[in-house]
């Protein structure tokens, strides 16, 4: 199982499908009237345009790095890895457009420039951060590719079928929901270990509640309406009431958390590989950056690039994505944006 | 009222059960005790040392049920957990092996002492700046005060706390960077920033959250029936929206409690306040996983004592609860 995901193809093709899943839905969701009334607003929104045009360039790096071509020498290299492999390794830190290492004692030359300098390993920090992009893409992609199929589900079961179906899951959900979120995470880390699918499995553990009571809020206020007292008065199966009329009259909620939800896995990701139980060693990640920014900073001279790398790409992302979320909000619902 | 009181707390005991389950399935299923041996003991560790280790704890049990005969057949895993959690022992420390409760108790004081004065700021900074923002609603000023709320929440806590200790008082020096000591008023100087830290990381999603519940107050008809009759501006919002708006909030704040308890994790570890939140810190890095769990059953019961709370409040302050 272990060496079927290690395969680069294996890898590749899961990135692909990911991708593709998103746009399979937009698609779906573009026939709504709804969501084409919502496109036309959000078109106008400038903060949520820019915003978008952001979340789509961190995509394209993310998805530059997740995907794995074969090499000669190391057997396997990421397109980001390739197309920056010409940029040379150094010994140690290094500050940007520095000519020499960044060592009171022994200064060496360096072996190029490097414009956000150099980490403690040489590896050119600029590069780093755009690797970490990666991480940040996985571990936000996996753990939506569990919480929200199961809380969409869960959500709409609970607000539909109402009765002993309602009670167990609100049962489940409150059980989960009494557990400080951050406790649960590192215990489930712990027990299962460090790692990015590990870790969009603690994730997505913690992360359904608020989009499945969301859901079931939604649909218990949908199922009164009209149309579904019609759709079951002309004998339509229960199945596609729920397939045909529910799920597309919720499905805007559902993007919009994954928006939001996003940068919450995103600052989540930086805080769990911060406190040591998520990324592996060795992983591109802004949490691990941040990380090694304790050490760096008590450092003379001091060395602050690495920190600031890291902390603005991850603001980057987080404020961009929390910027969309709630242009999406308000495309959607005019109303109460 | 009593009875609605009597019906929450009996709703609580359902969950605290499946909590404990939680912690079972986690301690004992998902990983077996010996494994967890193992990691403390290291890999060099006697199989006796093991066994000790692990009968010491009553880890060496059966899982669910003693069928050895002349023992009772509840004598396993899974009762002894669930007796222990229910009776309120939480055992004693997988690395440190002391016992839980008193590590507990020991960390409170310097948590509380942090987390309170930065929960009551916090509330009081993020309520008076979200009125004033419904105040000036549609401004310029409003919406560069929603957007700098954003983008105080999309900064983690780490580059905060970092940028506190490196600036604030490495290179200004106005606080001391480092340290705790409980000596009357000495022991201020040392918990401005921390306090200052933890009531500034959280007021970016404060403020917007409560900004959109004081515009959903102010939305309502009420609101132009107080207008229409002449109230002034000032009082609309102090006396009308605040109030009402105080139902919202309560959910809020009191879900607060069990981080008020446990500390800040990452502040109390960069400061060196020896609270919960240090404590925790330690037991992650040092895979004490019995600190960790117990730290689990501990915060959800004081979520559940935060739930009972909300009702309580809710209760007093909206009669139609309480009828129905």
């Amino acid at each position: 199982m272990a060496r079927f995901f290690d395969n680069i193809w294996v890898q590749d093709a899961i990135v692909v499908f990911g991708f593709a899943l998103v746009a399979a839905l937009i698609w779906r969701g573009s026939r709504n009237e709804r969501w084409q009334r919502a496109w036309k607003r959000l078109r106008r929104d400038k903060v949520g345009m820019i915003s978008g045009v952001v979340i789509a360039l961190y995509l394209a790096v993310g998805a530059l790095e997740a995907i794995q071509i074969p090499h000669r020498e190391w057997y396997s290299v990421s397109i980001l890895g390739w197309l920056t492999q010409s940029i040379p390794h150094e010994t140690s830190y290094s500050a940007p457009f520095a000519k020499e290492t960044l060592s009171v004692a022994k200064a060496e030359a360096l072996n190029g420039t490097h414009i956000l300098g150099t980490d403690a390993l040489g590896k050119d920090t600029f590069v780093q951060t755009l690797r970490a992009c990666r991480t940040a893409l996985i571990i936000g992609g996996l753990t939506s590719a569990i919480y929200i199929p199961l809380g969409t589900l869960l959500g709409i079961l609970a607000g539909y079928y109402r009765r002993w179906v309602d009670d167990l899951i609100q049962y489940i959900y409150s059980t989960l929901a009494s557990i400080p979120e951050i406790l649960l995470l590192i215990s489930i880390l712990m027990v299962l270990g460090k790692g990015l699918g590990t870790m969009s499995i603690a994730l997505g553990v913690t992360s359904w509640v608020g989009l499945c009571r969301l859901i079931r809020g939604e649909t218990m206020r949908q199922a009164e309406r009209p149309y579904i007292a019609a759709a079951r008065s002309l004998g339509q199966s229960q199945w596609k009431i729920v397939t045909s009329h529910l799920l597309p009259n919720v499905l805007h909620l559902v993007l919009i958390n994954f928006v939001l939800g996003f940068s919450g896995l995103v600052l989540a990701e930086a805080i769990l590989s911060y406190l040591g139980v998520g990324s592996p060693v060795g992983t591109a990640s802004w949490g691990a950056m941040i990380d090694g920014a304790r050490s760096e900073l008590s450092r003379e001279p001091l060395v602050w690039w690495n920190l600031t790398a890291a902390t603005a790409a991850l603001f980057g992302l987080v404020l961009s994505l929390n910027l969309f979320g709630d242009a999406l909000r308000r495309a959607f619902d005019p109303k109460r944006g | 009222m009593f009875s609605y009181l009597l019906r929450r707390i009996l709703y609580a005991i359902p969950i605290l059960l499946g909590v404990i389950l939680i912690t079972f399935l986690l301690s004992f299923v998902v990983q077996s005790p010996a494994t967890r041996a193992k990691v403390i003991l290291g890999k060099r560790a006697t199989p006796a040392a093991i066994a000790d280790w692990m009968h010491h704890r009553g880890y060496d049990k059966p899982r669910f049920f003693n069928t050895k005969s002349g023992e009772s057949l509840l004598d396993s895993q899974f009762f002894n957990h669930v007796k222990k959690l229910a009776t309120f022992r939480l055992g004693v420390s997988d690395v440190t092996g002391r016992d839980l409760k008193e590590v507990f108790k020991e960390g409170a004081i310097p948590s509380l002492l942090i987390t309170m004065p930065a929960f009551f700021v916090g509330i009081a900074l993020a309520v008076s700046i979200a009125l004033y923002q419904v105040f000036v609603r549609d401004t310029p000023l409003d919406t560069f005060g929603a957007l700098a709320a954003v983008a105080m929440m999309s900064l983690p806590p780490m580059v905060w706390i970092i940028f506190g200790q490196a600036v604030v008082a490495l290179s200004l020096n106005y606080f001391p960077a480092f340290g705790y000591d409980l000596h009357g008023l000495s022991t201020v100087k040392f918990l401005i920033l921390p306090i200052a830290l933890i009531a500034v990381m959280g007021l970016g999603a404060d403020v917007r959250l409560y900004r959109a519940i004081f515009l959903e107050e102010i939305a309502q008809d009420y609101i132009r029936t107080a207008q229409a009759k002449g109230v002034s501006n000032s009082r609309l919002l102090f006396v009308h929206v605040l109030k009402n708006g105080m139902i919202s909030l309560i959910t809020l704040i009191v879900a607060h409690l069990p981080l008020l308890v446990m500390g800040s994790l990452l502040v109390e570890n960069f400061f060196g306040i020896p609270g919960l939140g240090n404590t925790l810190f330690l037991a992650i890095q040092q895979g004490d996983f019995a600190t960790v769990f117990a730290s689990v059953y501990l915060g959800s019961i004081l979520y559940l004592i935060g739930l009972i709370l909300t009702d309580i409040c809710y209760a007093l302050v909206d009669p139609r609860i309480r009828l129905s």
